[in-house]
């Protein structure tokens, strides 16, 4: 017993490069531009989402005459329509992406990888009800859905999760599917059904813990899209009203005329901060990916 | 046994189709009941509210009113706007051809300089141009594509004041022919056009390039290479022609962004299309708008996925011999 479990150690530390410093995850994450650049950004956003509310230099929701002024001593972004501190909502406004990016994220991660392992697993009947489920949410187009979600439900912050969580998971669910399909015909499992387990034995300990990488590096993909989607929503109008997000910012300069006015100070930091934030959190989601799948390790090289 | 193949994906899309009608019942009928969303007009008595309750169908049992609501979708019957007091699909089908018109060309635009950005990194694999066409479209799809149109009104439209901002011709003109109006509207198309290419590029610059990877390191490549046909020649008659087939399905899932893109970018740009027009159904709480046009925004994803299939079974010869 212990001559296999050894050698299969190996073998698995093997595949997952953790002997090769080249391809050891934390190399990646600590010394390749793309590992080091997705950390930092991503850092310092957590950073804001937490404290942002409480470094910012103004009242983010503060109205004055000094309105669509441009960067200043005082105001080193400019002014809002209202007259607020852009820089002030730029801080404050972190929060929410982090917070609906990552909870939607999660809650794609349980919906994804329950129908795909339950599909998966017990085939039949069950799988090609749940196949086509996941098939119709991959059709339909994403955001005209939760446009019609949100706004039916009327968004709030915990609306806007439940929203984007429940239209993004299905890619997760087809590819925890593929995964849950080649690891049922393994000889382990065999083993452990010979042995007389059950199947939620077998589930909880052989095939979630072999899937477990992939749903992770999935996920991280997922909280970019998560984000990208709240930023759109709130972009539409469809924003929790009472809170402070990069999107419903863009929304407030369109509709008061910004671009025109060319108050640039207003239109660009939101985006600018969407954008490298998607950009980390995919650098990220990439590397999880590449690390899990050694077969884009390749392609991508 | 092809015909049954087709028949099987158009049976597909069909129930894909139906379960859309489906759904759009119990969002709008079940869940947003159209008399509550009314009953919120001021002035609205209680006997109102019960004769449009008998106007929608509502005292009819569930079973009945789904019925109801079937056929009149099939009848292309999606009831009035409560903004226009117009019939929903007339408003739909006057918007339809503008975003067709710009979801077209933004298409055609990004798949052209997609794949052929695909085809120069892959062919420069890991190295500098690789890297930097990488990054590009990285940055394209990080960044908002709405955001995207903004600045590049900021920058066109504003700061060095070139194109127009917004809409589709210039309002208020006579155009003394139908050139001139369709220059008016090519140039009101710059924009919009650019951000849904930007936008739609990225992946297909990636599927191309991985598409050409793949084919690249195929024996074949090397037997064309061994018997002397120059770089060149091997890229664009043998590598390229077989690297499109992946790009046919792939492009299929992009049907999807597709619809997004036009929701955001005609809202920026103010585009007379079925984008904008949902886009103010949701500010007035237009439900009977925003039911069609999600409605007609999946039939259409529905139905480009059907023809992506299509096009792919007369394009790849394994298919048909199934």
């Amino acid at each position: 017993m212990s001559v296999t479990s050894a050698s299969a150690e190996v073998a698995t530390a093997a595949l997952a490069g953790e002997g090769l410093d080249e391809h050891g995850i934390r190399y990646k994450l600590l010394h390749t531009w793309r590992g080091r650049f997705g950390i930092g950004v991503l850092g310092l956003f957590l950073f804001l989402a937490v404290f942002g509310s409480l470094i910012a230099p103004d009242d983010p929701n503060a109205s004055s005459l000094d309105v669509l002024a441009s960067p200043s001593f005082a105001h080193p972004l400019g002014t809002t329509e209202q007259g607020a501190d852009v820089f002030s909502q730029l801080l404050v406004g972190a929060r929410v992406s982090i917070v609906v990016g990552f909870a939607a994220a999660f809650i794609s991660a349980v919906l994804g990888s329950t129908v795909g392992l339950v599909g998966g697993y017990f085939g039949g009947w069950t799988d090609r009800l749940l196949d086509g489920l996941e098939n119709w949410f991959l059709v339909i187009p994403t955001l005209p859905l939760m446009i019609v979600l949100a706004r039916l439900l009327d968004p709030s912050l915990g609306v806007l999760i439940v929203v984007i969580g429940f239209t993004s998971w299905a890619g997760t669910g087809r590819i925890v599917r593929a995964q849950v399909f080649t690891l049922r015909e393994r000889a382990f499992v065999e083993r452990a059904r010979a042995l007389g387990a059950k199947d939620s034995y077998i589930i909880r300990t052989h095939i979630l813990p072999n899937t477990m990488p992939l749903i992770f590096a999935n996920t991280v993909l997922i909280v970019a899209v998560a984000i990208l989607s709240e930023a759109a929503l709130a972009f539409l109008g469809l924003g929790d009203p009472t809170r402070i997000s990069w999107g419903t910012m863009l929304e407030n300069a369109f509709n008061s005329g910004a671009p025109s006015a060319g108050a640039w100070w207003y239109v660009i930091p939101p985006g600018l901060c969407i954008t490298l934030l998607v950009l980390a959190v995919s650098l990220l989601g990439y590397l999880f990916e590449e690390h899990v799948n050694p077969r884009l390790r390749e392609a991508n090289a | 046994m092809s015909g049954r193949w087709l028949a099987g994906k158009a049976g597909a899309a069909m129930l894909t189709l139906i379960f859309v009608i489906i759904f759009n019942f119990f969002l709008f009928r079940v869940m947003g009941d159209p008399t509550t969303q009314l009953a919120r007009l001021p002035n609205s008595s209680p006997e109102e509210i019960e004769k449009l309750r008998a106007d929608y169908g509502i005292d009819k049992p569930l079973s009945g009113q789904f019925l109801d609501y079937a056929g009149d979708t099939v009848r292309l019957d999606f009831g009035v706007s409560q903004r226009s007091r117009e019939e929903v699909w007339d408003e739909m089908k006057a918007a339809l051809p503008w975003t067709l018109l710009l979801v077209g060309t933004g298409t055609v635009l990004a798949t052209l300089i997609g794949s052929w950005m695909g085809v120069i990194a892959a062919t420069r694999r890991g190295k500098k141009t690789d890297d930097s066409l990488l990054g590009f479209s990285l940055l394209t799809y990080a960044a908002p594509e709405y955001w995207i149109g903004i600045i590049l009104i900021l920058v066109f439209a504003v700061a060095a004041p070139i194109l127009p901002a917004g809409q589709q011709v210039t309002p208020g003109v006579e155009f003394s022919s139908w050139i001139s109006e369709a220059l008016s509207v090519a140039e009101h198309m710059i924009l919009p056009v650019t951000a849904m290419t930007l936008m739609l590029l990225g992946q297909y610059f990636l599927i191309m390039r991985s598409s050409m990877v793949d084919v690249l390191t195929e024996d074949f490549i090397t037997v064309k290479r061994a018997i002397g046909l120059s770089h060149e020649q091997v890229i664009r008659r043998h590598a390229v022609p077989n690297a499109l087939l992946p790009l046919v399905t792939l492009s299929a899932i992009q049907f999807g962004a597709v619809v997004g893109g036009a929701i955001t970018i005609e809202t920026v740009f103010s585009w007379p299309g079925l984008g904008e027009l949902s886009f103010n159904a949701i500010n007035d709480k237009d439900f009977p708008v925003l039911a069609g046009t999600f409605l007609v925004f999946s039939a259409g994803v529905i139905l480009a996925n059907l023809a992506a299939d299509i096009l792919y079974f007369f394009l790849d010869p394994r298919v048909q011999a199934r």
